[in-house]
C-alpha cells in the first residue's frame, strides 16, 4: 500500500474539517478523491502531502509517517495544484531545470531527462520558449511533466484540469494512464464528473468524512445511477 | 557535505530564478532603476546656481551718502537690480512673497553717522533661501559687495570702519540644501525597492499559486523566501552606489566621510528595508495589498516623518516621537553625517545599532509569522 491513512482527523478549533477517515491506495492507482466544494478534500490533502499536522490519527504517504516526516513525505511525491504552477516568466526549459533541482536531481541527469520529457509531449520546439506563451492546455501538460519529472512514488492533482478544453483533457488523462503504467500512483481531485469514470477507485467526501469508497461501475450499481454524476448528486446533496 | 553542496546549488538556482523575474519584467525594471535614476536628475536639474540680476529692494531710514553709494555699487553690480524703496522694514515680508524680490537690503538708522563716527554701522540683509542655494550665493555676492566699499571707506579716510552685514536667510533658515536631500532620497529609494519590490516578489508566488508547489516540494521555506531577498539586497547596493555617483558627479555632493562606513550604514538600512518587504509579505496575501501596504506603511512616513522633507526638529513632540520608530528617520539623519558633515563614524554609531536592533527585531517577528501560517 502506497498510501495509507487511518482514523485522520483535523480539527480548526470546535470546526472538525476531516473527520477520522481511514483508506488505502495501493501501488500504481488512479484513485478520484471527490467531494464538494468546503467537503474538507484539501485540508486532507494537505496532510497527505505533509504540509499540516494531523490533530489525531495516522497515515502513511510513501511508507512515511505524514506527521513525523513530512520532510521524507515531500521528497517522494509530485505535486500540482488547480492553479497554473510554473513560473510563467521563465523558459520552459528552466521551469523543469529548477523544479527538478528542488527534488535534487544533478545537472546531466536533467538535461538528458528534459530532451526526452519535452519530445514525448511534443513541446521539444518550444524549450526556449516563455512558458506565459504557451496556450494553458500545453501549461497543464508541461506542469504534469514537471510533477512527475523526479519520478516520485505518487503524484497529487489538485484538480488539474480546471478551465481546460475537452480536447487537452482527453490528452491530459491519457498523460495520466501512461504515468500509472510506469507505476506511479496517482492520486487526483476533480470537480468533472465524467473524469471521475477514468478513476480505479473512488472515494467521496461529505462533511469531512468519506462517505463510499469503490470502483466506479459499483459506485454506479449500488445508487442505480446511469453515471458518476448521479452518484455525487445523491451523494453530496 | 554533499547534502551541503546540493543545498547551496539549489539556493543559487534560485537566486538565479529570482534575477530573471526581476531582468525579464520591464515594469520591475523600471521602478528598481528608472525611479531612483529619474528622482536624482530631477533633483539636480532643479537646482541652479546661477545667480543674475536678482532684484533687490532697499529699506533706508537713514538716506545719506554713505547708504546711496552701497546702493549705487549694488545696482552697478550685474548680480543685482535695485528696483525698489521700502516705507518701513515691515515690508519687507509683502515683497517677498510678491516673488519677485530675492534680497532686502535694510540699513540702520543714521547709518553714515554713526560709521564715522563709531566706525561701527549695521546693515541687515534679508535673502530669500526658498532656493538654499541660490540664497547662499546671493549672500554671498551681497556680502562682497558691502566689504568693498568698506575696503574703498578705509582707503579714502584711512579710518577703520566696520559695517555689521546681519544676514537672515527667510523661508528655508537651516539652508537645506540639495545635498540634504540626497539622504532621504535614498532612504524613499531603498523602501521602494527593498521593502515594496520584494513584498510584492514574494506574496506574487502566493498568488500565481507556484509557492503552493514549493511548499509541498523538499525545499525549506525559508531557502525560498532568503533566495527572493538575495537579488534585491544586490540590487540594492548597486543602486546605492548609482546614486553615490550621480550625487557626486550630477549634483556636486562632496561625500566628506567615510566611503567604508557610509555603505556598511546603508547595507545595514538596506536589510531593515528588506526585512520589513519580509514581514509585509507575511501578513498579506495579494499584490495589490502589498504595494498599498508599504505605500502606505512605509514610504508615506519616510517622506513625511523622516526628515526627508520636514526637518524633524520642527514638529510637534508627539510626531517626533513617532518618528523615531521610523527606520529611514534613522538613516537619514546618519547618512547626512557620513555624507554631509563628514564625521567620524562613531557619531552614528547610535543610528547604527537602532538599525541593527530593528533589524534584528523584525526578522525574528517575520520569521515567526512564515513559521506560524505554514502550520
Amino acid at each position: 500500500m502506497i498510501i495509507k491513512i487511518d482514523n485522520l482527523t483535523k480539527c480548526f478549533g470546535d470546526f472538525t474539517a476531516v473527520d477520522h477517515i481511514t483508506f488505502s491506495v495501493g501501488k500504481g492507482e488512479i484513485f478520484g478523491f471527490l467531494g464538494a466544494n468546503g467537503a474538507g478534500k484539501t485540508t486532507a490533502m494537505r496532510m497527505f502531502c505533509g504540509l499540516s499536522k494531523p490533530t489525531s490519527g495516522e497515515g502513511r504517504v510513501a511508507g512515511y509517517d505524514i506527521a513525523k516526516q513530512p520532510e521524507m513525505v515531500k521528497k517522494n511525491i509530485g505535486y500540482m495544484s488547480q492553479k497554473f504552477s510554473l513560473y510563467e516568466d521563465l523558459k520552459v526549459w528552466e521551469n523543469i531545470r529548477l523544479f527538478a533541482g528542488i527534488y535534487g536531481l544533478d545537472g546531466k541527469q536533467i538535461s538528458r531527462k528534459t530532451d526526452i520529457t519535452l519530445k514525448r509531449i511534443g513541446l521539444m520546439n518550444e524549450k526556449n520558449t516563455l512558458v506565459k506563451e504557451l496556450p494553458l492546455g500545453w501549461k497543464q501538460k508541461l506542469a504534469f511533466s514537471v510533477a512527475i519529472f523526479h519520478e516520485p512514488k505518487i503524484v497529487f492533482l489538485d484538480e488539474p484540469t480546471g478551465g481546460v478544453d475537452p480536447i487537452a483533457r482527453r490528452q491530459f488523462w491519457e498523460m495520466i494512464y501512461e504515468a500509472a503504467e510506469k507505476g506511479i500512483t496517482v492520486f487526483v481531485t476533480t470537480h468533472y464528473m465524467d473524469e471521475a469514470e477514468y478513476c480505479n477507485r473512488v472515494s467521496i467526501m461529505v462533511d469531512g468524512r468519506i462517505k463510499v469508497l469503490d470502483t466506479p461501475g459499483r459506485l454506479k450499481d449500488r445508487f442505480h445511477a446511469k453515471n458518476m454524476d448521479e452518484v455525487f448528486r445523491q451523494l453530496a446533496r | 557535505m554533499i547534502m551541503k553542496k546540493k543545498n547551496n546549488s539549489q539556493f543559487f538556482a534560485f537566486v538565479r530564478k529570482e534575477f530573471y523575474h526581476i531582468f525579464r519584467d520591464v515594469r520591475t525594471m523600471l521602478v528598481i532603476i528608472g525611479i531612483p535614476v529619474i528622482q536624482i536628475l530631477l533633483i539636480g536639474f532643479a537646482i541652479s546656481t546661477e545667480v543674475k540680476n536678482v532684484e533687490v529692494a532697499v529699506y533706508d531710514p537713514s538716506n545719506d551718502e554713505v547708504t546711496n553709494r552701497i546702493i549705487n555699487q549694488m545696482d552697478a553690480s550685474e548680480y543685482f537690480n535695485v528696483t525698489r524703496r521700502l516705507k518701513s522694514a515691515n515690508e519687507a515680508d509683502e515683497v517677498f512673497k510678491k516673488g519677485q524680490t530675492g534680497l532686502v537690503v535694510v540699513f540702520c538708522e543714521g547709518f553714515g553717522e554713526r560709521l564715522y563716527h563709531t566706525g561701527d554701522a549695521a546693515i541687515q540683509l534679508l535673502i530669500d533661501a526658498s532656493d538654499p542655494n541660490h540664497g547662499t550665493t546671493v549672500s554671498s555676492y551681497a556680502g562682497s559687495v558691502i566689504a568693498g566699499y568698506q575696503q574703498e571707506l578705509l582707503q579714502e579716510t584711512n579710518v577703520p570702519v566696520r559695517i555689521n552685514p546681519e544676514i537672515r536667510m527667510l523661508y528655508n533658515p537651516e539652508m537645506r540644501s540639495a545635498y540634504n536631500f540626497v539622504p532621504g532620497l535614498m532612504g524613499m529609494i531603498f523602501m521602494l525597492v527593498c521593502a515594496m519590490m520584494t513584498s510584492v516578489a514574494i506574496v506574487r508566488e502566493k498568488e500565481s499559486g507556484t509557492m503552493e508547489v514549493l511548499l509541498v516540494s523538499p525545499v525549506k521555506p525559508i531557502y525560498v523566501v532568503i533566495s527572493k531577498l538575495v537579488p534585491y539586497f544586490i540590487i540594492s547596493w548597486v543602486i546605492f552606489i548609482i546614486i553615490l555617483l550621480l550625487s557626486v558627479f550630477v549634483l556636486g555632493v562632496p561625500i566628506s566621510g567615510s566611503l567604508v562606513w557610509l555603505n556598511i550604514f546603508a547595507l545595514i538600512f538596506i536589510i531593515v528595508a528588506l526585512s520589513l518587504g519580509l514581514l509585509i509579505s507575511t501578513v498579506v496575501k495579494t499584490q495589490v495589498a502589498a504595494i498599498l501596504a508599504s505605500g502606505m506603511g512605509l514610504i508615506m512616513p519616510v517622506m513625511i516623518l523622516s526628515g526627508y522633507v520636514f526637518p524633524i526638529e520642527s514638529m510637534p513632540p508627539i510626531l517626533q516621537w513617532i518618528s523615531g520608530i521610523i527606520p529611514a528617520r534613522w538613516f537619514v539623519s546618519g547618512a547626512k553625517k557620513l555624507i554631509i558633515e563628514g564625521v567620524p563614524v562613531r557619531f552614528v554609531l547610535k543610528e547604527m545599532l537602532i538599525l541593527l536592533g530593528m533589524a534584528i527585531l523584525i526578522i525574528t517577528v517575520s520569521l515567526r509569522n512564515i513559521k506560524t501560517r505554514l502550520e
